[in-house]
């Protein structure tokens, strides 16, 4: 049975290229208006100026009970705004969407805490705002003070919490919302791993009970775990629907830009600091055979070359590796050393048959006396590695981040002789 | 309970009033909000409320009475008078000035959660009322203390509260709605608010205006006949009140929280689209 159905949903925003940004003022609008009236070319001119923007343009679809929706899609492609006309922040500027069932939405933790006011009245406070009964409340106040990890703060003000406690303390409240479709826009993003992990278990929760869920996340590990189906959003447009691996594999696809290769020829143009400044950074990567992409086998060279301009300075490079999702896979580092000015070269090699196949992202640091990061050139690369496998009949997802090639082996250690 | 919602382009919710009224304990919680973080991190707190109210009625006293020579209602001590007439205006100007600033200031909640807008104006009505009564307190300890008798009249009170509210409101939710959308709104208030001291009968008796020729316009500001009627309650006969008058105010007032209620309604879906 649907819980949700939405028939054309459109979301129109009109963007005034005249001004530069924020609510008209009083006198925009009086010189408009005056300008109308005064002069007709003025109004086709006004016209151009104004360009209508669809941040979400006919979408359709619909929602049984018990589903975990996971919405990804770039930024700007409408998760957010779909989330707040589900939640009635904003209306539609076409279209209707029948829900039924109370609805809660979480599009951010700790909605309408007060700094002023302390832990328990900020409990009573949030709850309040996220539509809970305080009998509730009440029924579950020591239920979300123990899991947000509070009670000795209880009656300090909010705005001496650190920001852990912050984000523990919001989340504890919603979590013990009891609604039946929970709207979750990107929460995850904070707090600590562990409490990261608790968040999670608490939505698996939500969605075992047969609850219908909507979570938008751009960590697709999480919606890989937690939800049946996902949504596919790019430019305001539903594009695909289905079930999750199939769309994160098609949204990964789509959205993976490789960039090799980064390079400046000019000093007084390239990036970084006054002490350094980037001249190149490339992959080679050793390809295999006579292809011409790289693959899990592939082994790859990256090169780093930079312009020191400070003679005696005590420098060392360091690289991250992430996976597209954002998690960090290492990170290594070179010898500090001290180096006259000039260019100075890295290199670094990883091997094959090391990662996995998926996307991966680059970020090199320029290091001062082990502690002074000079520059960050962040998502420097872009590269994807393809899947290979050879004798065998298995072709799902190989699990894992890296693929090393181990020495791991069977053998028969004992005969069982036949009687 | 099966519960269920229809979300569309313009379309004024029919069960909005019943929202509302689901939403009670938010309202109160709110309010509370708002009184409690009022004077936190305040050497003074809570003696503000009292601090300000004598200050000004002080000052006015001496200006009008002792600079200006402004005659009050015969047999009424001029203190007192102003003491009245500060209460219901700073009980108007702090509820018309918060529902005002009302949507700007919980603009963190307008983007992130839905809850009948209406909720945040009428919230932020509490702090108002509050002062309010602490000042009427002030009043009463004045009155006795200068042995000014009270009268009956004072059984009708409430009536003028109420009135005072709905002015209140009416005024309040159309700057709010208009400050969400031009920010110059912001710097009108406190300017309107001034200019509202000087037009309504705060200060001095409508008795000196009473018999000049712009009387007739001067009555049709609804906030003129309140006045005199909540110090006709507080200072019994002698004050200056025409009766008369309420008629047209009730109507007034009522004419105005109505047409506010609709543009609000009609403009706070579109409230996020704007902070």
């Amino acid at each position: 049975m649907p819980v949700i159905v939405a028939e054309n949903i459109s979301k129109k925003y009109i963007i005034d290229h005249q001004r530069k940004g924020g609510p008209p003022s009083l006198r925009d609008i009086v010189t408009d208006t005056v300008d109308k009236v005064f002069s007709r070319k003025k109004k086709e001119e006004n016209f151009e100026d104004k360009e209508e923007f669809w941040a979400l343009k006919d979408v359709n679809f619909s929602i049984d009970q018990g589903d975990r929706i996971g919405i990804v899609g770039h930024n700007g492609a409408g998760k957010s705004t779909l989330l707040k006309i589900l939640s009635r922040i904003t209306e539609p500027s076409t279209g209707q969407i029948k829900i039924e069932g109370r609805i809660a939405s979480l599009l951010e933790v700790g909605t309408g805490f007060h700094p002023e006011l302390t832990g328990r009245e900020n409990i009573f406070l949030n709850g309040a705002i996220l539509g809970m009964a305080k009998s509730e409340i009440k029924q579950s106040f020591d239920a979300i003070v123990d899991f947000a990890g509070v009670e000795k703060f209880l009656d300090t003000p909010v705005k001496r919490y650190s920001s852990g406690m912050y984000v523990r303390l919001g989340f504890a409240i919603a979590a013990h919302l009891n609604p039946e479709i929970l709207i979750v826009d990107e929460v995850l993003a904070v707090g600590d791993t562990e409490f990261q992990k608790k968040c999670l278990g608490k939505m698996r929760d939500v969605s075992e009970s047969g609850r219908t869920l909507l979570f938008v996340s751009h960590n697709l590990t999480a919606i890989q775990a937690l939800c049946n189906k996902a949504f596919y959003f790019e430019k305001g447009r539903l594009i695909d629907q289905g079930e999750t691996t199939h769309i994160v594999t098609n949204y990964l696809s789509k959205v993976s830009h490789k960039s090799l290769e980064k390079h400046w020829d000019d000093i007084n143009h390239a990036p970084g600091s006054d002490q350094v400044r980037i001249k190149s950074f490339r992959l080679f990567p050793e390809y295999q055979e006579d292809l011409t992409h790289i693959d899990v086998r592939t082994p790859l060279n990256f090169q780093f070359e930079f312009w020191n301009l400070e003679d005696g300075a005590n420098l060392n490079l360091s690289m991250h590796l992430y996976t597209f999702t954002g998690e960090c896979i290492f990170n290594v580092g070179t010898q500090s050393e001290a180096f006259a000015k000039g260019l100075v070269t890295g290199t670094c090699n990883i091997p094959g048959n090391f990662l996995n196949d998926g996307s991966y992202v680059v970020s090199m640091m320029i290091v001062k006396d082990t502690s002074t990061v000079l520059y960050n050139m962040e998502e420097a690369l872009i590269f994807d590695i393809e899947d290979f496998r050879e004798n065998v009949t298995w072709y799902g997802k190989w699990p894992g981040y890296i693929r090393p090639q181990l020495n791991f082996s069977i053998r028969q250690t004992e005969h069982v002789v036949n009687d | 309970m099966q519960h269920t919602i229809t979300i569309k382009a313009g379309r004024s919710e029919k069960d909005y009033w019943k929202d509302l009224w689901l939403n009670r304990q938010l309202l109160w919680i709110l309010s509370k909000r708002d009184i409690s973080v009022r004077y936190k991190q305040t050497l003074l707190g809570l003696a503000w409320s009292v601090i300000k109210p004598l200050m000004t009625m002080a000052i006015t006293v001496f200006v009008f009475s002792f600079v200006a020579k402004l005659e009050g209602d015969p047999g009424i001590p001029y203190a007192l008078m102003v003491l009245s007439g500060l209460t219901i205006w700073t009980f108007f100007s702090n509820t018309f000035t918060q529902i005002s600033n009302s949507i700007l200031i919980n603009s963190n909640l307008v983007s992130k959660v839905y809850f009948p807008r209406l909720l945040m104006p009428l919230s932020s009505v509490a702090v108002g009322f509050v002062d309010f009564l602490i000042t009427f307190v002030l009043f009463l300890i004045f009155a006795v203390a200068s042995g000014y008798g009270l009268s009956w009249n004072i059984i009708f009170l409430p009536a003028f509260i109420v009135l005072t509210f709905i002015m209140s409101l009416g005024f309040g939710l159309i700057f709010a709605v208009l400050n969400v959308r031009f920010r110059d709104i912001g710097q009108l208030i406190p300017f309107v608010v001034q200019i509202g001291l000087y037009l309504c009968p705060v200060s001095y008796t409508s008795r000196l205006v009473s018999d000049q020729w712009f009387y007739k316009f001067y009555k049709l500001n609804p906030m003129v006949g309140i006045i005199d009627g909540f110090k006709w309650c507080l200072l019994g006969d002698k004050a200056f009140f025409d009766p008369k008058s309420l008629v047209s105010t009730t109507i007034i007032a009522l004419v105005i929280l109505t047409l506010s209620l609709m543009y609000f309604r009609k403009k706070e879906n579109t409230f996020v689209d704007h902070i």
